[in-house]
């Protein structure tokens, strides 16, 4: 793409993964989540991949860490829910909640200005899921944009 | 006649069915129970002011783990029809 373009996506892409995980990270306060954040980081990557060239993108935007990304996250939403049995407790039991310590300070019912340190392990599954989709979705772009780079470079050797 | 037949019939089924289905009134008395629960009980439970967030990651995880799969699932059909990218070997036809 052009010299503007690049320079728009310089500027916005730590925009975007700033405001993305800002969703992820307060997905137990404000409305947003794991899903939500992890689209909003892969929005940015492929700003980066339109932007850029796949060539030079694909040096740092890995498809192999994008994979990485995406087994870690799956994978860290269920070692996370397995914990519980180290308690004692049923399978997603929410052992973090109110305990003091990590995400524990207990919440009043009704209506609160919200603390980021509370949730039990609710921020830590909308990491691991945001971590997910973050990896998935690039995995995906970049899966398609290597599709269409081949048939381009096939069809130049043909003709 | 046969096709003017089976037209009789489905429309005898059709309205029975209607005679059946229409006077139901849905939604109504309202079950909110469940949703009482939730709401009255979900932030000293689970910490989360976000009740849709509590929803989906503690009381119903297993949704979000199967939804989860799902997607991981979807990555990897796409990998399948991509497969060249990651430089394994290439499969060759014939």
């Amino acid at each position: 793409m052009s010299k503007l373009v690049r320079f728009a996506a310089d500027i916005l892409y730590p925009v975007v993964l700033i405001f993305g995980l800002y969703v992820v990270a307060h997905g137990h306060i404000t409305p947003g989540g794991g899903f939500q954040g992890g689209a909003v980081i892969a929005t940015g990557v492929a700003l980066v991949i339109v932007a850029y060239s796949y060539k030079e993108a694909s040096a740092w935007i890995t498809g192999s860490g994008s994979m990485a990304r995406e087994v870690i996250g799956l994978m860290g939403f269920i070692g996370t829910a397995l914990i519980a049995f180290f308690f004692g407790m049923p399978f997603f039991y929410n052992y973090l909640a109110g305990q003091g310590g990590l995400f524990g300070v207990p919440v009043a019912f009704g209506p609160n200005p919200g603390e980021l340190n509370t949730g039990g392990f609710v921020p830590l599954m909308n990491f691991s899921v945001g971590i997910e989709v973050w990896g998935g979705f690039s995995l995906v772009i970049l899966y398609l944009l290597s599709g269409l780079l081949r048939r381009r470079n096939g069809e130049e050797e043909e003709s | 006649m046969k096709k003017e037949l089976i037209a009789v019939v489905l429309l005898a089924i059709l309205v029975a069915l209607a005679a059946v289905v229409l006077p139901l009134r849905f939604g109504s008395p309202m079950k909110s129970d469940m949703d009482d629960y939730f709401l009255r009980y979900g932030q000293e439970q689970t910490g989360t002011n976000n009740q849709c967030t509590s929803v989906t990651f503690d009381y119903r995880g297993f949704d979000t783990l199967g939804e989860s799969t799902v997607f991981f699932c979807a990555v990897i059909g796409v990998g399948l029809m991509f497969r060249r990218m990651t430089g394994g070997e290439e499969i060759e036809d014939e």
